[in-house]
């Protein structure tokens, strides 16, 4: 197959700034912000940032390999909402608060 | 399929029906089971009548785990021959004297004993090093649960410290096996005796010694060798009565089994160098037991502590080097099963009545319990190695084979025999002379039944053991005379082999072993 | 085969079947079978010896093998010689007799059937040790009646100092076995074997000791054996508490048999001790030391069995003086009339004891001799015949241990003669103040039954003429030869006279002129209790060895050494693991943003490295 030029000329590097943006966002979101479905967004936004890098390099290298892999981290990322909303839902049931530091029954 | 492989693997079937069957069923089942278990294992002594040799026998070698090779390999000879019927014949008489005190969690405490016993007949009978360790991991679970959940009132500092202890050793164990198997390409025991027998595999003095300490080590703990033996008072006192009597009469011997089957064989050289400590260390241990033992105000720890004391002997017999000594080891490891077994299960009969360890509690016993008291005297004498009792037998031999090493060895570790007539029978005085108290007249009543079918067998082998000994004494006599030529023969090899280039020994370890070797 | 075997075995069937079967049998049964069983086994002996005469060489028996380790074998194996068939009959024949008394004595006692089920197997274990044919064998018998002794002292168990007394006498004689043990692991080693016949036959091609070597060292070892068994210095102090027994036992075991094993054992193994002349005189001296401190102790007691006891372990000290001089015979003869009037002496007192309800303190007694004048009559025989009175049979054996000792040593003859009036004195002491005199008490007395005074009868004709009757060293002559030949009548006159001195002073003292003895006493005033007190010596025990023993394991080894230093080490490595683990713990906050932000400094930190590495090594390529 012959390769696919890029429609525009967006260099690649625009793709990993923005991906890098995202995903900082993400982790910002995560450490400061104090609501569990926030928290939990944002995790969802580190996913994505990463499945943006995949995509881009995937066909950067016209190689299939990363789109494999989003559709795996997209299939994970479902299942996780799923189950990560149940928690959260449990959570919120059981101690009616979703404030990230007032769930530390972890600690010893 | 021999007889052994189904002695081996009836406790752990025993194991799974007595978890899937309810739990009202569960003591009978165990009973049986063992019985059951203990009446086939009787059919192993067959080969052992007669004239026995150092032979093994119902030998199966099969193939467990293709890479690394590790085998299933296992068979049986004089050595492990009684300490498995010793197992076996304990663990129904466990159930029996089990049978009204636990209430709790019935279920999982018969079926954890199956275990223990699947574990400890693993250990004696296992040929592979690595089937070896990991069957001696096996026994920790089970004890480790039988002290933790029906133990006394600080069972889980004692469970924890047993396990904790135990587990330190053996993993120098492992590492030690690890790296025999890097170095003779094989865990298969007799064929690392052969490539060591043959010169194929030479372990320089620079191997010899730390291998031979991360095994004995691992072995010293379980013994338990002074120092490090105070695990074995807690357990004792923690324990439930049935709990003790495996641990001491059977776990124990898992120790001085260890150091005699693999210590000696594989590293004579460095055994014989270390000889003098460890008799040091075990004759410390005797007087040091037996004295400690002496001013216990709790009955389970006086007789822990005599354990460490009678376990010195074992010990001491062992590195004399002499077919006495060993033989007399070897005897006395049973020796010490049977009697101290009985004293523990005698100890936990008096605790099912009065709810006391304390010797204090106790005194004037026999007014109101007799034969109980007749029983105690028996086993206090046959503790205390009066003749005509089994370990009079051991204690003579061992102390021989001292003897014949250094008559100030025999004169040493003869003051424990005179130790253990002191508070052995001090404890007999204060408990059960004198006029019955309140508590005593109330509680204590005399023998039952079924405690006397359990004890009865135990009495029974204390005489027979100690006057008719050929039976049980030949194929143990056969086994060492071999152990003690394999550990010879890697002495002359150190003695006679030009120092190595990699790792010269230092001359004064070649003049002790030289020494040893004159000495003998 | 002259089966042996069965000499022990019938006490040991009647131990069995009234240990097992006697709580639910009558006093009858239980006496029958427990004087049934003995008496058996002196006509079995009997038997025996008349099928085996003369005996001039050791018959063996063979059974079984008992244990059998390398080199060392050690069978079942009796036998008999001279040596063996003299103390058989002394210890079956004796031994009925005492049985016979007991079923008597002990009548009104609970327990019976336990009693006379100890005093069977006691019989057993001391047969088994004059019968044994080697050195372990015999450890069995010494052990064994150790035991019995120890059973049979704690009788009483009821009363503390009866268990104490019990525990006293197993512990010490276990200091003596300790030496005995080593005793025969040295001869095992030096000689190859246990076996009576090898041992002495190897013995006799070595060489005489003049410097102490191996012989020596055995035969000292041996000599502490015997002296925890025989109730020597320095081990002789649980015979005196040994009388917390019923009197039978103290009669049987603590007279007349066990305490003489010692005697026994080493005239048996005289083959070795004659090559160790340190160790006989060493034991001519712990003879002599333990004859002359007995006795004085002897003189001061109040208590008729302690008195006796202290006695037994005088003439004791004598048979060892005996032995130590070469004079094995004579030790032997001394041991056998020896047990003839020392349990006719305890058997006695234990029919005035009857007699007066359980009263033993003699300040209580005195002119007995009217009320119960059967047991004055026999024990009166005994008296003369401990005293040494002429042709009586302790005069026999004294005066063949004094000549002895005298072509030995004169400085330790004369010491022995005057050990043998302070005898005569303390005996004659004891008989004045129970039987003569006027009653000092306040219990009826009443002469015991026929079946404790026939036994006494048979015995005072034994103490009267058992020395004519039985010449023990013409009867020994063919293993113990007779060095010095001839008597030698001026020794015999000193002897003699040495005993009718002691008679004579004590008849001065307590029935001519009864003040004296206060006021001797109170002039001696320390000295006399000194003695009194048996020169302190349980006290010096408890405060040198008992105490510091107990307490120093207690603080020293229990509480410091297991507790806190040992067990402090390994709990303290548990806890060194537990304070790092405390450490690390806070980093488990708990909230997720911390862990999270962990993760963040971690790949932070894990990026600066790896671009710093990657930078270092020149960049990626």
């Amino acid at each position: 197959m012959p390769p696919i030029p890029l429609p525009t000329a967006v260099p690649l590097t625009y793709y990993l700034i923005l991906s890098a943006i995202l995903f900082a966002l993400g982790v910002a979101g995560f450490l400061f912000r104090k609501s569990l479905i926030t928290v939990f967004m944002s995790i969802e936004l580190m996913l994505n940032a990463v499945n943006l890098t995949f995509v881009t390099f995937s066909y950067q290298h016209k190689q299939v390999d990363g789109h494999l892999f989003t559709f795996f981290v997209m299939v994970v990322a479902a299942a996780e909402a799923a189950v990560g909303l149940a928690i959260i839902l449990t959570v919120f049931k059981n101690r009616g608060t979703l404030a990230v530091d007032e769930i530390d029954s972890l600690k010893l | 399929m021999t007889l052994l492989d189904i002695v081996l693997f009836l406790p752990l079937v025993a194991f799974i029906v007595i978890l899937a069957l309810p739990k009202t069923l569960s003591r009978t089942l165990a009973l049986a089971t063992s019985m059951g278990i203990f009446i086939v294992s009787l059919g192993l002594l067959a080969p052992f009548l007669g004239k026995p040799t150092s032979a093994v026998s119902f030998e199966t070698n099969l193939i467990w785990i293709q890479s690394p090779a590790i085998r299933y390999h296992i068979s049986l000879d004089g050595l492990g021959l009684w300490l498995l019927l010793l197992s076996t014949m304990l663990t129904p008489l466990c159930v029996l004297i089990s049978w009204n005190y636990i209430t709790d969690r019935v279920k999982e405490y018969y079926a954890f004993l199956l275990l223990l016993e699947f574990g400890v007949i693993g250990v004696f009978v296992s040929m592979d090093l690595f089937l070896f360790y990991v069957f001696w991991e096996v026994t920790l679970v089970p004890m480790y649960f039988l002290i933790g959940i029906w133990g006394h009132d600080r069972r889980i500092y004692a469970t924890v410290k047993f396990f904790l202890y135990t587990m330190a050793g053996s993993v120098l164990m492992l590492a030690a096996i690890l790296y025999l198997y890097s170095r003779a390409g094989t865990f298969d025991y007799p064929m690392i005796l052969q490539l060591l027998s043959s010169g194929r595999l030479q372990l320089t003095a620079a191997e010899q010694l730390p291998l031979f300490l991360a095994f004995f080590i691992a072995f010293a703990i379980k013994v338990p060798l002074f120092p490090l033996h105070t695990w074995l008072p807690d357990a004792h006192v923690e324990a439930p009565t049935a709990g003790s009597v495996m641990l001491a009469s059977v776990m124990l011997k898992m120790g001085t089994y260890g150091i005699v089957r693999f210590c000696l064989p594989m590293f004579g050289n460095a055994a014989h160098q270390c000889a003098p400590v460890i008799i040091a260390l075990a004759i410390i241990g005797i007087i040091y037991g037996a004295l400690v033992a002496l001013v216990q105000p709790n009955m389970k720890k006086l007789v822990a502590y005599s354990s460490v004391s009678h376990l010195g002997f074992v010990v001491l017999g062992i590195f004399t080097f002499t077919q006495q000594g060993m033989d007399g080891a070897v005897y006395q490891m049973l020796n010490h099963g049977i009697s101290t077994g009985a004293l523990f299960m005698l100890v936990g009969f008096l605790y099912e009545r009065n709810h006391s360890l304390e010797i204090k509690s106790y005194g004037g016993v026999a007014n109101v319990a007799p034969v109980l008291s007749v029983i105690f005297m028996v086993t206090t004498l046959a503790s205390i190695g009066l003749p005509v009792l089994n370990n009079f037998v051991g204690e003579f031999l061992v102390l021989q084979g001292a003897a014949i090493v250094s008559w100030k060895y025999a004169a040493l570790a003869g003051l424990g025999v005179i130790f253990s007539a002191c508070y052995m029978l001090w404890l007999y005085q204060r408990a059960f002379f004198g006029e019955a108290g309140e508590g005593v007249r109330h509680h204590i009543t005399d023998i039952n039944k079924r405690e006397l079918l359990a004890i009865a067998p135990l009495v029974i082998l204390m005489v027979w053991m100690g006057t008719g000994t050929s039976l049980f004494l030949k194929p143990i006599t056969a086994v060492n005379a071999q152990i003690l030529e394999q550990s010879k023969i890697n002495v002359e090899y150190q003695v006679k082999a030009p120092p190595a280039p990699s790792a010269e020994p230092a001359p004064a370890t070649t003049a002790a072993v030289v020494e040893v070797a004159r000495a003998r | 085969m002259h089966h042996l075997w069965l000499i022990p075995f019938f006490p040991l069937a009647g131990f069995l079947v009234n240990g097992i079967f006697g709580r639910r049998f009558s006093k009858g049964l239980v006496s029958m079978v427990a004087v049934g069983s003995v008496a058996l086994s002196f006509a079995w002996a009997l038997k025996c010896l008349l099928a085996l005469a003369p005996l001039e060489t050791p018959h063996v028996e063979r059974y079984f093998m008992w244990i059998q380790s390398g080199s060392l074998a050690i069978p079942y194996e009796l036998s008999v010689d001279r040596l063996t068939a003299i103390m058989l009959m002394v210890v079956t024949g004796i031994g009925s007799l005492i049985h016979i008394y007991a079923t008597g004595y002990m009548h009104d006692e609970d327990g019976f059937y336990r009693f006379f089920a100890y005093l069977n197997l006691f019989m057993f274990f001391m047969l088994t040790l004059v019968l044994a044919n080697n050195y372990l064998l015999l450890f069995v018998g010494w052990e064994g009646v150790g035991l019995c002794s120890y059973l049979l002292i704690g009788y009483y168990f009821l009363k503390h100092s009866a268990s104490t007394a019990g525990n006293k006498a197993f512990i010490v004689n276990r200091i003596g076995d300790f030496g005995f043990s080593l005793a025969m692991f040295l001869i095992f080693i030096t000689f190859g074997s246990l076996d009576f016949q090898k041992v002495f036959e190897a013995a006799k091609a070595v060489p005489v000791e003049v410097s102490a070597g191996m012989m020596t060292a055995i035969c000292l070892l041996l000599l502490v054996g015997a002296a925890g068994k025989s109730a020597q210095i320095p081990l002789y102090v649980w015979l005196p508490d040994a009388m917390e027994g019923p009197t039978p036992v103290s009669a049987l075991i603590h007279a007349a048999t066990m305490v003489t094993a010692g005697v026994y054992m080493v005239a048996r193994s005289a083959a070795i001790f004659t090559k160790a002349p340190i160790a006989m005189e060493t034991v001519a001296w712990v003879g002599l030391a333990t004859a002359v401190m007995a006795a004085t102790i002897g003189m001061t007691q109040f208590d008729i069995k302690k008195v006796y006891a202290y006695s037994t372990v005088s003439q004791l000290g004598y048979m060892f003086l005996a032995l130590g001089v070469g004079a094995f015979s004579a030790g032997i003869w001394h041991v056998v009339t020896h047990a003839f009037f020392k349990a006719l002496l305890f058997l006695g007192a234990g029919s005035v004891i009857h007699a007066l309800h359980h009263e033993q303190d003699m300040r209580n007694m005195g002119g007995l001799r009217t009320k119960i004048p059967i047991t004055f009559a026999v024990l009166a025989c005994a008296w003369i015949a401990i005293s040494g009175v002429p042709f009586t049979s302790g005069w026999y054996s004294k005066e063949a241990i004094l000549g002895a000792v005298h072509h030995h040593s004169p400085l330790m003859y004369w010491i022995g003669v005057a050990t043998a009036a302070v005898t005569a004195f303390y005996v004659s002491r004891s008989m004045f103040m129970t039987f003569f005199g006027e009653y000092r008490g306040h219990a009826h007395p009443h002469e015991s039954p026929p079946v404790m005074w026939v036994p006494l009868a048979v015995l005072a004709v034994l103490s009267l003429a058992g020395g004519f009757l039985f010449n023990v060293p013409h009867i020994l002559e063919p293993l113990f030869p007779v060095e010095h030949g001839g008597h030698d009548i001026m020794l015999e006159i000193i002897g003699s006279a040495a005993g009718l001195v002691g008679i004579g002073l004590a008849y001065v003292m307590y029935v001519a002129s009864p003040g004296l003895p206060d006021s001797i006493s109170s002039s001696l005033g320390g000295v006399y209790r000194l003695v009194y007190n048996k020169y302190y010596v349980d006290e010096a025990y408890d405060a040198t060895v008992v105490r510091p023993l107990v307490s120093g394991s207690r603080t020293g080894l229990w509480q410091f050494g297991d507790v806190w230093l040992i067990d402090g080490v390994v709990n303290g490595m548990g806890g060194f693991a537990r304070w790092i683990g405390g450490g690390v713990r806070t980093l488990q906050s708990g909230s997720i943003r911390s862990y999270a932000a962990w993760v963040v400094a971690g790949a932070v930190i894990f990026i600066i490295a790896a671009g710093a590495i990657a930078g270092s090594n020149g960049g990626l390529r």
